[in-house]
């Protein structure tokens, strides 16, 4: 067997799941979504711009287009919180990753160990537990209103808040361990020679600890950041279906809106933001990398 | 003129441990001061209050007269180069240098300026622009003293910031630093556990052992006055006898040794005829013949060491008082004698010392 065939064959596995696993199903979606709506759902063999021309238009009756934001309003809105989700987690993170790594060796593993735990149960049956918290006949409602703190329920399901409050939930984890591996790898004498140098804790936070764990805080933010875009658990128990985010969108196109092509565009959308998301961190990383050195 | 800094009565304990036991001493201005002392005496504790990383259980410090006991170390003028430098590795040796004279808000004309005059004093101005980790480590040690230095503390620690170096380098530092110590009238504390760095650069050294102070003195002072058995002990080499005190004269004891031999040691202070002491010998001020001299005594070379500049001699009195002798190496390098000869070993006046355990 020649070196060049050897290759071949050792790279064959993981031509094959990326290959069915990855590439057929997306040019299958970028397939779809050029093609022709079928009322009873799927689509007709053929080819149309319409799945596009929707996300930003409404064809009238009399065929022409209108300009309409709805979808971009939905997309954005959750640009917005998938960004303000990985802000929270960001600033809840930073400080449990930090004392973690901190702390004495042996502790922090059972700390990262207990980091882990929600893992073990299903995110549905964790998401769903927070409806019964959080409803208006929940567990704070009636603590509140048993101490006669308030006299109506608050509103807290069904609102942006529950979504975000959701997200953070969620994905804290994804935060706090790439956080702490950067941080654990951290010379906490540097954060000395800082303060040696002048700075107050606060600037010795700014101007050491935070370059230095750069990569760290961005690797958190993507894992965060990403899967929040995509989310689909939490807005859809928390949110109710009210605030839609796109991943609710997308769920509706190939179920009760029965637009296979749109649903499939509006993929091909969160697939390009995404994209984007890691190109622009990927860009930045390389560059201060550069910068760096190191 | 107030004292550069006055440590009195501080006492550090961690839980149960007790680091230091109720430590005072006071540093001059612009003193080349020196901690000395073997791993774990407290020195490196006594340097992370002095920095304003460690509180402390009890006691005050006060800095040219100001109490600083209760100030973080971003608020005491006082800067430490780091025993691993501890650069910042994500700035240039220039960032780095101009670091605190940022953080103090100077304006950036001025810090430009001290930027590049630090620079040009430790030779590195070629490499303003590198990252730290393209610098060996001679290099780094410099950009940690000129980033220390450069918002002009009153005064300067030092962590043992010659240990991570090779042999050459750490000579030529000990002068490096000692110049620089007198050029910039910084007050220094530097803090060792080698001994040869101590005597080599100080004007003072106190010797710890414990959490406590053993001996606070010029070096030449601790090494021919050492207070304390330790201090003879810790600082070079040394013979320990045990010598029958049978008379005194002088402030000086006339010692007896077993064989039969006298000695005359001086510094007998408290010591009563009758009593039994120490006496502590340098090994170079005992000397080895392969001739008979004035009061030489017989003995036999056990084993020598070879040393370049000089030869340890391990001798055996013919009373059987084993001791320990370094003699200047003749221009050929032979040795005056080799192991099992029989010579002459000749004890310098005034070269034994007692020491009250």
């Amino acid at each position: 067997m020649t070196p060049h065939r050897a290759t071949l064959l050792g790279i064959a596995p993981t031509l094959l799941i990326i290959g069915v696993l990855m590439v057929v199903p997306m040019v299958i979606m970028a397939a779809y979504s050029l093609m022709e709506a079928n009322s009873f759902g799927g689509v007709l063999p053929h080819f149309s711009a319409e799945a596009y021309i929707k996300l930003l238009f409404d064809r009238d009756l009399d065929d022409s287009l209108a300009f309409d934001p709805s979808y971009m309003i939905i997309l954005w809105r959750s640009l917005r919180i998938a960004g303000l989700a990985t802000a929270i987690t960001l600033c809840v993170g930073f400080p449990v990753a930090y004392f973690i790594a901190t702390r004495p060796p042996e502790q922090r593993t059972l700390l990262i160990f207990l980091i882990t735990i929600p893992f073990w149960t299903n995110l549905l049956i964790r998401t769903y537990s927070w409806v019964l918290i959080l409803r208006d006949t929940g567990m704070i409602n009636t603590v509140l209103q048993g101490s006669g703190l308030t006299d109506q329920p608050l509103k807290l399901l069904y609102t942006e808040g529950a979504i975000l409050f959701g997200l953070v939930y969620t994905y804290a984890p994804f935060m706090v361990l790439p956080l702490y591996t950067s941080l654990e790898k951290l010379d906490f004498r540097l954060v000395e020679a800082a303060r040696d140098l002048y700075c107050g804790p606060w600037g010795a936070l700014r101007h050491v600890v935070l370059p230095l764990v750069m990569p760290g805080l961005v690797a958190g933010s993507i894992l965060v950041f990403v899967p929040c875009l995509g989310a689909f658990v939490a807005p859809d128990l928390l949110g109710g279906g009210k605030e839609l985010m796109i991943s609710t969108l997308i769920q509706l196109q190939f179920t009760s809106s029965r637009n296979w092509p749109f649903g499939a565009a509006l993929a091909l959308v969160l697939l390009a933001l995404v994209m984007l998301t890691l190109t622009v961190s990927a860009a930045r990383q390389a560059r201060a990398a550069a910068e760096g050195g190191h | 003129m107030p004292q550069a800094v006055e440590i009195i009565d501080v006492v550090k304990k961690y839980g149960s441990f007790t680091a230091l036991h109720n430590v005072s001493l006071d540093i001059r201005p612009n003193e080349f001061f020196t901690l000395l002392g073997p791993s774990g005496c407290g020195k490196t504790t006594l340097l992370r209050i002095i920095a304003g990383f460690e509180d402390i259980t009890a006691g005050t410090l006060k800095l040219f007269g100001t109490d600083i006991t209760a100030l973080p170390p971003d608020r005491r003028p006082i800067n430490t180069v780091f025993q691993h430098y501890s650069l910042f590795p994500h700035m240039t040796v220039a960032e780095n240098v101009a670091f605190g004279l940022r953080r103090l808000k100077m304006p950036a004309a001025d810090i430009t300026r001290r930027v590049a005059e630090m620079l040009e004093m430790i030779k590195l101005s070629s490499h303003a622009g590198r990252r730290p980790h393209q610098l060996s480590g001679g290099q780094q040690q410099r950009v940690a003293l000129a980033r220390a230095l450069a918002p002009r503390p009153k005064v300067l620690l030092l962590d043992e910031p010659l240990s991570a170096l090779d042999l050459k380098l750490r000579q030529a530092m000990r002068m490096e630093l000692k110049t620089l110590q007198q050029q910039t009238g910084v007050t220094f504390i530097f803090v060792t556990h080698d001994q040869e760095e101590a005597l080599a650069m100080s004007d003072r050294i106190a010797v710890m052992s414990e959490g406590r102070v053993q001996q606070i003195d010029a070096p030449q002072v601790i090494y021919e006055h050492p207070a304390t058995r330790f201090v003879a002990d810790f600082i070079g080499d040394a013979n320990f006898l045990t010598a029958s005190v049978e008379g005194l004269e002088d402030g000086r004891a006339h010692c007896g040794l077993p064989g039969g031999y006298r000695l005359i040691a001086r510094d007998a202070g408290a010591a009563r005829p009758g009593q039994s002491v120490s006496l502590f010998l340098r090994p170079e001020k005992l000397s080895v013949h392969d001739t008979p001299v004035e009061e030489g005594i017989g003995m036999t070379v056990r084993t020598i060491v070879y040393q370049g500049d000089a030869t340890d001699y391990l001798v055996e009195l013919d009373g059987g008082v084993m001791l320990r002798s370094r003699c200047e190496n003749r221009i050929n390098g032979d040795p005056i004698l080799t192991a099992g000869e029989r010579g002459f070993l000749r004890i310098a006046p005034d070269a034994a010392k007692t020491l009250l355990d």
